[in-house]
């Protein structure tokens, strides 16, 4: 029986290098400043996918991410990579998910892909920081989670051991399948894109992006029908609305501030001996050394 | 009932975790504020007299749950007898430390109970809010005040509707202050028969933890160096200067990833916050993502060769030098001046 594996995978501003114009002038965050990349631990959460694949004879590696129609590209970039398939989850409905209605809608496309063995996401997206959305799509799908793993050690058909990287060491541990595994910064690198799969997936496009596109794929479609990227709406998914998007989210933003700084009284010195002594004076004076 | 719980975790020698320590210390504050209760969970194992720490932080009861089985930690034993506790007790705020178990419980708590959940706040208050849409008023919420966007933006976050109001909060952000040595709580053994097979799938093999050899984060003293210190040799000059002020030495991330120092001594958001009487910050730009690990020391002084690097803003002093230059003037100063 193929072993099927589904990564979870989000594409998300480069936060990274946020320049002066990444702030629009009332404070939020003008994304269109900032380059949408592949959030970096999913692509080491991609990796970990590969590697099992590597092993196992019959081995499918599915992307799915929840986003705008440009996200399609995360999921064309995965699969340059080595992943088989994708599937684009988008809806005007979802805007304004926080991590409890994103882990909902997460878990409904998962489970459209069952039966599944193993479930790899990264840890932490690098915009909304949380590294919430694993752990809560395992509840939501009721299977066991293995946070910040950093290597598969061995996997089979019914369990996984695990090792995971935490702040103050390591651990092994060993579950049975299926789990979630969100994978931390310290796993392997990803593989470069391999040139066969560029060429063979660059002109795979969902609905939307074909409607977008001037030329006319149909023949092409038809003739090699792995192009075709699905898309997946509200409809597809039998979500219950109330559950999605800003009505499904408990957490409110009620402000959001542009990191400034408050810039205090800063006396300028330099390294002449009367400035460092003097200041060595006073640190001795108010007893905050010595 | 709509009491203020902190899960508290607990290290290999059965004592609190400093970061849950902390949140008892900030929780007995909102707990007064809001006039309240203070309740603490412990899950573990041989924790016989666990208690005696956990009071005098003013908690007024403790949930403890003592099985061979709950040490050490695993996610679905623990989150289950949470849950089944939070079900019945209905807390008003519960919060966990921002750490490698906090971070794996607390989400998956929140989905169970629906509700919403506040990762890595640096901040916690309570007001006020009126929800224009819905025209209802909403009084004494929790303001959940966290770093997003790589540190870039600071977001208030407010859970109107749904309970415990969670949030995790990172180790240093909150000051450790004993309310009072003879406070006296009482204790609630909890309910181990909601623990099924299915919460032990996952099994621990093996274990490696180390105890953290610097500690960066209680250090009165902290001298940082960043990628401008040049090299791991470099970095003497400031092991020098620590030596004799009797401080630590912490480090930007960029000189960890230079190879300089070890990453224990990082500060910053990915690294440990400090809040030291004195920084003295060694060719370190000042990027949001380390100020925000620093920016509560008391005195700040800056050694930097550019005087537009941001940290100069938020420096009480600001040494326009090199570094190599600076040091050992200070270190000639100060061994032929104090007693
Ligand atoms: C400033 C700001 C602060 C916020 N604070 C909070 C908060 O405190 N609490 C809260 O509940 N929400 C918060 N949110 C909302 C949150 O960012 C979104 O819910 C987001 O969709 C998922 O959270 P994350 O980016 O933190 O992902 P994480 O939980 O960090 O992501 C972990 C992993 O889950 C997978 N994943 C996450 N999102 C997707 C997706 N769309 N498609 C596929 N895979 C995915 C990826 O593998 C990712 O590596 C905040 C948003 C902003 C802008
Ligand atoms: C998500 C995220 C999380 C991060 N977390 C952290 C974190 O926890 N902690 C952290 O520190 N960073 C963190 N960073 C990285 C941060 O953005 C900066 O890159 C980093 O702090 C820069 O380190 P630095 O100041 O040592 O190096 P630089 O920015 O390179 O600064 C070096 C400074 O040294 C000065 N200098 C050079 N030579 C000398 C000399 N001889 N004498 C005196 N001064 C000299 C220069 O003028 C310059 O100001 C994070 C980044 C991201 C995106």
């Amino acid at each position: 029986m193929s072993f099927k594996i589904i990564v979870l995978a989000k594409q998300v501003p480069d936060t990274r290098n946020v320049g002066k114009d990444a702030m629009k002038a009332d404070g939020t965050v003008n994304r269109a400043a900032l380059p949408a990349i592949f959030n970096p631990e999913d692509l080491n959460a991609l990796e970990l996918a590969l590697r099992i694949k590597d092993k196992l004879v019959d081995c499918e590696v599915i992307i799915l991410t929840m986003g705008p129609f440009r996200a399609a590209e995360i999921i064309r970039e995965a699969m340059y990579r080595g992943a088989d398939r994708g599937y684009l989850i988008t809806d005007r409905k979802f805007a304004g998910s926080d991590t409890l209605a994103t882990s909902y809608t997460l878990s409904l496309a998962v489970k459209k892909l069952e039966p599944y063995n193993l479930i790899l996401s990264g840890r932490q997206a690098i915009d909304g920081d949380t590294a919430q959305v694993g752990p809560q799509t395992a509840e939501k799908l009721n299977i066991p989670q293995i946070t910040y793993a950093e290597e598969i050690i061995d996997v089979n058909s019914t369990h996984i051991t695990v090792k995971r990287r935490l702040e103050r060491g390591v651990e092994v541990v060993k579950s049975k399948l299926p789990v979630a595994v969100t994978v931390h910064s310290s796993a392997p690198a990803c593989r470069q894109r391999v040139t066969k799969l560029l060429m063979k997936y660059k002109h795979s496009r969902t609905i939307t992006e074909l409607q977008n596109e001037t030329k006319d794929y149909t023949e092409l479609y038809s003739l090699r029908p792995y192009l075709q990227l699905e898309e997946w709406t509200v409809d597809d998914l039998h979500a219950d609305v109330e559950k999605l998007g800003l009505s499904g989210s408990p957490t409110k933003v009620k402000k959001i501030e542009n990191v400034v700084f408050q810039s205090k009284d800063s006396k300028v010195l330099t390294s002449s001996d009367a400035d460092i002594d003097g200041l060595m004076k006073e640190l001795l004076g108010s007893h905050v050394i010595g | 009932m709509n009491n203020i719980f902190v899960y508290c975790e607990i290290t290999d020698d059965r004592t609190i975790a400093d970061v849950s320590l902390e949140l008892l210390s900030k929780g007995r504050k909102l707990a007064e504020e809001l006039q309240v209760k203070l309740e603490a969970i412990v899950i573990g194992h041989d924790l016989k007299g666990i208690e005696k720490q956990i009071f005098p932080y003013g908690v007024d009861r403790v949930h403890i749950a003592d099985d061979a089985r709950l040490f050490p930690y695993t996610t679905l034993p623990h989150a289950t007898l949470i849950i089944d506790l939070f079900a019945k007790e209905k807390p008003e705020v519960a919060l966990f430390g921002a750490t490698s178990v906090g971070r794996d419980i607390a989400p998956r708590i929140a989905s169970a109970m629906r509700c919403g959940l506040t990762a890595d706040c640096t901040s916690l208050e309570i007001g006020d809010h009126f929800e224009n849409k819905t025209q209802t008023a909403y009084k004494n919420l929790l303001y959940q005040i966290r770093p997003a966007f790589g540190g870039n933006i600071i977001a208030t976050i407010i859970n109107p509707e749904t309970r415990p109001q969670m949030a995790t909060v990172r180790e240093g952000v909150m000051k450790k202050e004993v309310y009072d040595d003879n406070y006296k709580g009482t204790v609630h053994k909890v309910d181990l028969s909601v623990l099924t097979e299915d919460d032990f799938v996952v099994e621990i093999i093996e274990r490696h933890m180390e105890q953290s050899k610097v500690n960066i984060k209680n250090a009165q003293v902290i001298i940082a160096g960043g990628y401008g210190v040049g090299s791991r040799e470099n970095f003497k000059l400031l092991y020098d200067l620590a030596e004799v002020l009797g401080a630590q030495v912490g480090a930007s991330r960029a000189a960890v990833d230079a190879g300089f120092v070890e990453h224990e001594r990082q500060i910053g958001q990915t690294g440990v916050t400090v809040r030291p009487k004195l920084y003295i910050a060694c060719g370190i730009s000042g990027a949001v993502q380390h100020r925000a690990g620093m920016d509560q020391s008391a005195q700040i002084i800056s050694i930097n060769t550019d005087i537009n690097a941001p940290i100069n803003h938020i420096a009480d002093y600001s040494i326009i030098d090199n570094i190599a230059d600076v040091l050992p003037k200070m270190i000639k100063y100060y061994k032929a001046n104090s007693k």
